[in-house]
């Protein structure tokens, strides 16, 4: 079975996975959701009423094998119910407001933290011990700053007290979404402040792992032998070094970017970016439970096809996936 | 609760350590050796803090000038809105956070030994299930998951968050610890036990595991940096005990109150800067424990590969002796480094 076909089937394991624990956890927990949401939006229909029982499987709304069903076929369909904060609005219509928000802001910034980290990375390792090395224990501690308060502080010294950036938001009040001139540019104006922070707090994991592996295929012999035919350092460096090592990297991308995702998310709060961060808090404080799961859901698939794209990127690159067919 | 690190070698607070140890402690690189004191001085802070906190920190001053107080030496980190003294939060919140961390670190680290070993050693169907249930919960992003099972929670306690983020944290060390152990597992010593006719449990708990030690110090890093990430993000979106006070419901507190619109920066910028350092007393720690692993790593002192010419005499794997025992290593490494 080629490579790319097993990856796929995985996938598709990982998000049914995800489906069936998004059904059982209502289902599993204690406390009554419907009650309770209810309890806090006493204008919802009797309709409504029934719709939420149905999804979160109170009151024996039929056998467990029959909601099962139904669920996959809602979920199949898009069809995640109705939204109790914003009632009578659909949960998928509010995902469809703000997922592109999200996919265009996460998305951009990931790609270019990476891109930038890998070269920072592949330098850092070949000059091992020179100055990037040097810089390693500040580097680590961007790593470990939670994104949320790296934007905080951005915040505070380039929008609060240096008036260069906007407070927040995705545009400028007044302005009606649509592509348009004035949008487009406010839009990119005010996701500056966002997409900075995600690179600066994500940059310095892909440069070090992108170090490590670097240092590691360095004490390989084959470097040793293109050394020895005398090529040129840089050719060395880049044909030999790096893109042996951006394999790992490659890898390491696919496990990571749940991680970055998940810290993005909860930076889009800082900036009241109106993407799907905003939607989940908004989600949590009224405890709007079918948002959430949906959020969930949508946030799982987007991480699954990202590691999809990646595998397939291995696969183009890396003739050993292509050659280990049926191989484990 | 406070558990002890596996790893602390700090002799600030292991100062009764045998010879060994010592030893052990020289042997580490700086870093490690700079993250290890950092922790230490966390961990001191989450023992002693609560001793030193000058004042209760729920206690909300009604003096009118007390609300959003700028930092003095009454005090030290300044007021929030309500009056309250943000130092007396900032060391409580270090001990709740560092508890639930380090809690986490256990319970979770002891689940993914349990699935590693377990996957590797009896290897068959339980590998297979095992590994595919390793990997798909690998690659399902865990904080969407964690927010959804802590909002059905109706009690947000430390404990049920210990459980929840532990429960979700153990995939990563697991998927390594079932590499190693598939290492381990062939080797003469696991063979001439199980012939001596030791009891499986046995061989698992003194052959396998004593000599995993350090993977499973770097996965309970690992872990522990997790969890402090995972509980402050979601406390910071209110997924905690709101009434206690840990490093994520202050900055909670803080944003909800809009701490940085209103320039009250001594409020959010304490309790951001203890979660950022204690992340980076860990990062810190884990390069060192890579660094020991992979000698490679290490600082080269000057030894740089762009100029390789200079790096031949110093290389640290002389070609005769040491060729072919590299070369198994290479290939375990590529067995390892396989997608699942």
């Amino acid at each position: 079975m080629p490579f790319i076909v097993r990856r796929l089937i995985f996938y598709l394991v990982a998000a049914w996975v995800a489906l069936t624990i998004n059904f059982f956890i209502p289902r599993a927990m204690p406390g009554n959701a419907v009650e309770s949401i209810m309890a806090k939006f006493p204008n919802l229909q009797p309709s409504a009423y029934k719709a939420l029982q149905a999804m979160l499987g109170v009151g024996h709304p039929g056998s467990l094998w029959d909601q099962y069903g139904a669920y996959l076929g809602n979920v199949l369909h898009f069809n995640f119910g109705v939204d109790v904060t914003n009632y009578p609005a659909n949960v998928s219509t509010l995902l469809a407001q703000t997922i592109p928000w999200t996919i265009t802001l996460v998305g951009t910034a990931t790609v270019i933290a990476f891109l930038a980290g890998t070269v920072l990375g592949i330098v850092a390792g070949w000059r091992h011990g020179g100055w990037l090395d040097r810089v390693l224990p500040g580097l680590m501690f961007f790593q470990a700053v939670p994104y949320f308060f790296l934007a905080l502080i951005l915040l505070e010294l380039l929008a609060v007290r240096g008036h260069v950036l906007p407070l927040g938001q995705g545009y400028a009040g007044g302005l009606v979404p649509g592509w348009h001139w004035d949008f487009i540019v406010s839009a990119v104006y005010h996701s500056l402040l966002p997409a900075f922070t995600i690179v600066i707090a994500s940059v310095a994991g892909w440069m070090l792992q992108m170090r490590n592996v670097m240092i590691t295929t360095i004490g390989e012999d084959y470097m040793l032998a293109a050394q020895a035919k005398g090529l040129p350092g840089r050719r060395v460096m880049f044909s030999y070094a790096a893109r042996n090592a951006l394999l790992p990297q490659l890898q390491g991308f696919g496990l990571a970017v749940g991680f970055v995702v998940s810290g993005a998310i909860v930076m889009e709060i800082v900036f009241s970016y109106p993407g799907i961060g905003l939607l989940l808090l908004n989600a949590v404080t009224s405890n709007d439970f079918p948002l959430m799961q949906a959020i969930f859901l949508v946030i799982t698939f987007a991480v699954l096809l990202a590691n999809l794209i990646v595998d397939m990127i291995i696969v183009a690159i890396d003739p050993r996936a292509r050659a280990r067919e049926g191989a484990r | 609760m406070t558990v002890a690190l596996p790893i602390s070698t700090d002799p600030a607070v292991v100062p009764e350590e045998h010879q060994p140890r010592r030893g052990l402690w020289r042997r580490l690189p700086t870093r490690a050796k700079a993250g290890a004191i950092m922790l230490g001085a966390f961990i001191l802070a989450a023992i002693i803090g609560p001793l030193l906190t000058p004042y209760d920190p729920s206690f909300q001053n009604p003096a009118p000038g007390l609300s959003l107080h700028p930092p003095d030496a009454a005090h030290l980190l300044g007021t929030t809105q309500s009056g309250q003294d943000v130092f007396s939060q900032l060391l409580l919140g270090i001990r709740l956070t560092l508890e639930l961390a380090l809690s986490v670190g256990v319970v979770a680290t002891v689940l993914s030994v349990v699935v590693g070993v377990a996957a590797a050693y009896l290897g068959g169907v339980w590998d297979e299930v095992l590994s595919l249930a390793t990997n798909v919960f690998l690659v399902i992003p865990a904080l969407p998951l964690l927010i959804i099972l802590l909002g059905y929670l109706p009690q947000k306690g430390q404990t049920a968050t210990v459980l929840v983020l532990a429960g979700l944290g153990w995939p990563w060390g697991a998927r390594l610890i079932r590499a190693q152990t598939m290492a381990i597992r062939g080797r003469d010593f696991v063979a001439a036990s199980r012939e001596t006719g030791e009891r499986t449990w046995r061989i698992l708990a003194f052959e396998i595991v004593p000599n995993e030690v350090s993977l499973i110090a770097a996965s309970f890093v690992n872990t522990v940096l997790y969890a402090i990430g995972a509980s402050v993000a979601l406390a910071f979106i209110g997924l905690a005990d709101l009434t206690s006070w840990s490093l994520g419901t202050m900055l909670y507190w803080a944003q909800s109150q809009q701490a940085l619109q209103i320039g009250a920066w001594w409020w959010f910028v304490p309790p951001g800067l203890a979660v950022a350092l204690m992340g980076t007393s860990l990062v810190l720690l884990n390069s060192g424990i890579d660094e020991l692993g992979n000698p490679r790593l290490r600082d080269a002192g000057g030894a740089s590969a762009a100029a390789w010419h200079k790096l031949r005499p110093t290389d640290p794997t002389p070609v005769l002796g040491a060729a072919p025992a590299r070369r198994r290593w290479r290939g375990g490494r590529q067995a390892g480094g396989e997608l699942p």
